[in-house]
């Protein structure tokens, strides 16, 4: 008896052993340094005076005031955002338009942009050396460092999300669907909701799934626009880098660990969502190279 | 078939208002500066050596990411070992963690009295406050940007052109490099913009762990925040302006280099 | 070089792809695996190309063992059922790519010139440049063959060569593929399901069903001696007459055919198309006429005999028949299979 005849199968390109184990253990040994070790560490850290001392953290007033704002920012930008990515994906997969390929150039920007540009950006709309500031400041509109900046902010970065993975789905699926439906006789809304919405939902929760975390997250932006006001005007990422900054490493942790629980229960709702088919058709690719227009 | 004028309507309105808007705004605040102060502004020494640290750390931190993505995807896609779901799950962590987290997470995993930070101060390696730290920062939050996209181009590659390069002869060493690496091309050019894009543009987590020492560890996207603290509107508005056309112009750069790798597919 | 198969066994997972496949193949020979998807047939070609490790049983390349030989070192030329040309790489680098990482070194006016006699072989010089994107199906079959041959292989391995291509360019290809092979004069298996391809081009067609050959010989030899109902019918359209044996002999109207070796019993007779003939008085199973379908070739009648069985027969285009009409028809050929 042979080797081989209990393995069965010839050896693939990268099949021998030294190879092999040499890889494993290069990814093993950097991923648990850079992505386990870090994640250990704000555990660590937050529980490092003990249970009591991190729960007194979190009912901390300014503490909790930071995820109320987190939770209602959240609440606000990812609805609107999921009707954006609907309407987007709707649009640009069952029409054809001049513009098409162009439109979904612009959608990705916020990808490729630098969140801080974005803050930078939106202060000169609503700031008061901006376009609209004088006239909002004279109709006593309050946009910037207050909550609807926030949510602005944390729409234009996640603006991409929803629409990037339903566009390629439904993209790959056709029209066929949605024009037997209509010719039978059903409404808009109706096809939408009974004929497209089933085929799609799993990419559109995981695209909500998604934006939600990054909206929960977003630090760069928002720190521009919100004017970082304690207790006011402070998101949980926020409160984070204040507690930081404050000396207060242990419930700048407390802060970090309900943002990594979050983290670790979005990564779950990815891979179950992924075991549903979500997510194969929106892979991280440049905007002009999407099959958006043929 | 209904509900374009709805559909498009939304879509156009929600572009404007959230992307073109303040895109334009900002544009349009940075061409009212007129070229001379603009250049002043972008050309300063302070200016230019934050391109320096975070144009170099950027790329550091992509070329870490081409040689360790590639591996990553490779050993997710054709081995299997204990733990290898985790491995893959847990992959998606830089993109679920926010930055701030990440960032401070980081520098106290690498700082002088921690266990790590002190075995590499031992070898005369400082990560915290310097440039490597930076790096470091910027290779996390961009970590998933190469494994993901090479990961799904590996799983579809037709296991028959490498039994074909085996049948005509090739050493595994000479087809993963003339029948593999050049079919990963496309997807890893993709990746390598969109981690090096990712990092040009990265803040909450450098900022913890770059020190931000004008001149040597700050980054240009600190200096625009910077400058915005200061009430410097217009050195804020040029800077920033100068990040985005960096950013269009690297889009446009990779959409090229793409095109090139794929120019096989091009029919005549 | 013969090539020479010793009880292959190959299982995948539960599934026996190949169940004890023994073959001689004689050097030069063009021979045919011909069989039903799932027959195994691939797998045998895998299997001597060193794709496939076979489970049990082994495998010589002349009087050399070569089981245990992986396949970049068993000196194969194989090619793919969609051709597996390198997308990123010219027509002219897909057959230089053999050369190039030979352990044997060339130098690259050697590799040129060798990659345009290839060319010129496969009736190919001018495209070169090309990439296989932008060549038709035919043009990527010879690219394919081409590289496989760059390498000089020992044998020719391939695998359903025509089954991607369009019912005209296979035909010519199929000609082609006969003539290099004599040009050549090399070891060539391939792989088809479909058996005009096997008996057109093959000297040798070895049938095989579920992982077992089941017949193997020249094409007259499986044409005209089917060893049993199975090759019969995967052979081409075939008439199917149930019928008793008794004592060594067959009965049915209008014909008595010979069961020499089978037990009395329940029968089937099995007959081509142009085993039957047609008469509208006489003798023969009495049938009424279905259908009449013209072809260039000639007529089929479709009929149906008064046991409600569906018969098809060739006859000559002067004999008209409309639906309806009452004939008889009469086997003059057929072979008896135990039922």
């Amino acid at each position: 008896m042979k080797s081989h005849r209990i393995a069965g199968q010839p050896p693939r390109v990268g099949d021998s052993a030294v190879v092999r184990r040499l890889l494993i253990a290069l990814v093993l040994i950097f991923g648990t340094l850079l992505v386990l070790a870090p994640l250990l560490v704000i555990f660590a850290q937050a529980f490092s005076l003990g249970l009591e001392h991190f729960t007194t953290t979190i009912a901390n007033p300014d503490t909790r005031h930071a995820i109320y704002l987190t939770v209602v920012t959240a609440l606000l930008a990812v609805p609107i955002n999921t009707m954006f990515g609907i309407a987007a994906a709707w649009a640009i997969t069952k029409f054809d338009f001049p513009g098409k390929r162009f439109l979904l150039i612009v959608i990705e920007i916020p990808f490729s942009v630098s969140p801080i540009v974005a803050g930078v950006a939106y202060l000169f709309v609503y700031g008061l050396q901006g376009l609209f500031g004088p006239a909002l400041q004279a109709a006593d509109i309050k946009i910037l460092f207050a909550l609807p900046g926030i949510v602005l902010a944390s729409m234009f970065v996640t603006a991409p999300f929803v629409a990037r993975e339903l566009i390629p789905l439904m993209q790959a699926q056709g029209r066929e669907l949605e024009e037997a439906a209509t010719s039978l006789g059903a409404s808009g809304w109706r096809t939408f909701l009974t004929v497209t919405l089933p085929n799609i939902r799993w990419a559109l929760l995981y695209g909500v799934v998604l934006c939600n975390a990054r909206v929960m997250g977003e630090f760069g932006a928002v720190s521009v626009v919100s004017g970082k006001i304690r207790g006011q005007t402070n998101t949980l990422p926020l409160h984070v880098e204040l507690l930081y900054h404050d000396y207060n490493t242990v419930g700048a942790f407390a802060a970090a660990s309900i943002l990594t629980v979050l983290a670790l229960f979005t990564i779950i709702a990815k891979v179950l969502l992924e075991r549903q088919g979500a997510g194969r058709a929106g892979r991280p690719t440049l905007a002009a190279n999407k099959g958006g227009t043929q | 078939m209904p509900g374009f004028p709805l559909s498009l309507g939304i879509t156009l309105f929600y572009v404007t208002l959230i992307i073109a808007l303040p895109i334009g705004a900002l544009i349009f605040k940075a061409a009212s500066l007129g070229p001379e102060e603009y250049w002043r502004i972008v050309s300063s020494p302070r200016a230019v050596a934050s391109y320096r640290v975070t144009i170099l750390s950027a790329l550091g931190a992509t070329l870490t990411n081409l040689v360790f993505g590639l591996a990553l995807a490779w050993v997710l896609v054709r081995y299997d070992f204990p733990g290898k779901r985790f491995v893959d799950a847990i992959v998606d962590l830089p993109f679920a963690l926010p930055t701030s987290v990440a960032g401070i997470a980081l520098t106290a995993l690498f700082a002088q009295n921690s266990w790590l930070g002190s075995a590499l101060a031992s070898i005369g390696v400082t990560v915290v406050y310097t440039p490597l730290g930076i790096m470091i920062a910027m290779f996390f939050t961009s970590l998933p940007f190469v494994v993901r996209t090479v990961q799904p181009v590996l799983e579809d590659l037709d296991p028959a052109l490498e039994e074909a390069a085996q049948s005509l002869g090739g050493s595994d060493w000479s087809i993963f490099r003339m029948v593999i690496l050049p079919l990963l091309t496309p997807a890893l050019l993709a990746g390598l913009s969109l981690s090096f894009a990712r990092s040009l543009g990265e803040f909450g987590a450098v900022i913890f762990i770059a020190g931000n020492r004008p001149n040597s560890t700050e980054i240009t996207s600190l200096l625009a925040f910077i400058r915005l603290e200061e009430y410097n509107y217009q050195a804020a508005a040029a800077i920033a302006s100068t990040m985005l056309f960096a950013a269009f112009v690297m889009l446009a750069v990779t959409n090229f280099l793409q095109a090139r790798a794929l120019r096989y597919t091009a029919r005549d | 070089m013969k090539i020479v198969l010793k009880d292959v066994v190959k299982e995948f997972d539960t599934f026996r792809a190949v169940r004890g496949v023994s073959l001689e193949i004689g050097s030069g020979q063009l021979v045919a695996l011909l069989g039903p998807s799932g027959s195994g047939k691939t797998t045998i070609l895998r299997t001597v190309a060193g794709l496939e490790f076979p489970d049990q049983g082994a495998i010589y390349f002349g009087d050399e063992d070569a089981t245990d030989i992986p396949v970049r070192e068993r000196g194969v030329g194989f090619v793919f059922q969609h051709y597996a040309l390198f997308p990123h790489m010219t027509v002219g680098e897909n057959i230089a790519f053999g050369m190039k990482v030979s352990k044997k070194a060339r130098s690259k006016q050697e590799i040129h010139a060798r990659v345009n006699d290839l060319l010129r072989l496969v009736k190919l010089e001018g495209l070169n440049n090309r990439f296989p994107s932008q060549i038709s199906g035919g043009q990527r079959q010879r690219v394919a063959l081409a590289r496989a041959l760059a390498v000089d292989p020992k044998v020719l391995l391939l695998d359903e060569p025509f089954g991607a291509l369009d019912a005209n360019v296979r035909h010519d290809l199929r000609r082609w593929l006969r003539e290099i092979h004599d040009e050549l004069g090399i070891t060539t298996l391939f792989v088809t399901h479909d058996q005009e391809e096997a008996l057109d081009l093959a000297d040798r067609v070895v049938i095989l069903d579920q992982g077992t050959i089941v017949q193997e010989g020249t094409p007259e030899e499986v044409c005209r001696k089917p060893a049993s109902a199975f090759v019969m019918k995967f052979l081409g359209d075939t008439n199917r007459i149930t019928a008793t044996a008794k004592s060594g002999m067959v009965d049915i109207p209008g014909a008595r055919l010979s069961a020499s070796g089978l037990a009395d019993g329940p029968v089937e007779v099995l007959a081509r198309p142009g085993d039957l003939s047609w008469s509208f008085d006489g003798e023969g199973i009495p049938v009424s006429v279905l259908r009449v379908i013209d072809r260039p070739e000639g007529r089929r009648f479709l009929v149906r005999t008064d046991a409600g069985e569906t018969l098809e027969l060739d006859v000559p285009i002067d004999i008209r028949a409309s639906s309806g009409d009452r004939g008889f028809v009469q086997v003059l050929r057929g072979n008896v299979y135990p039922r």
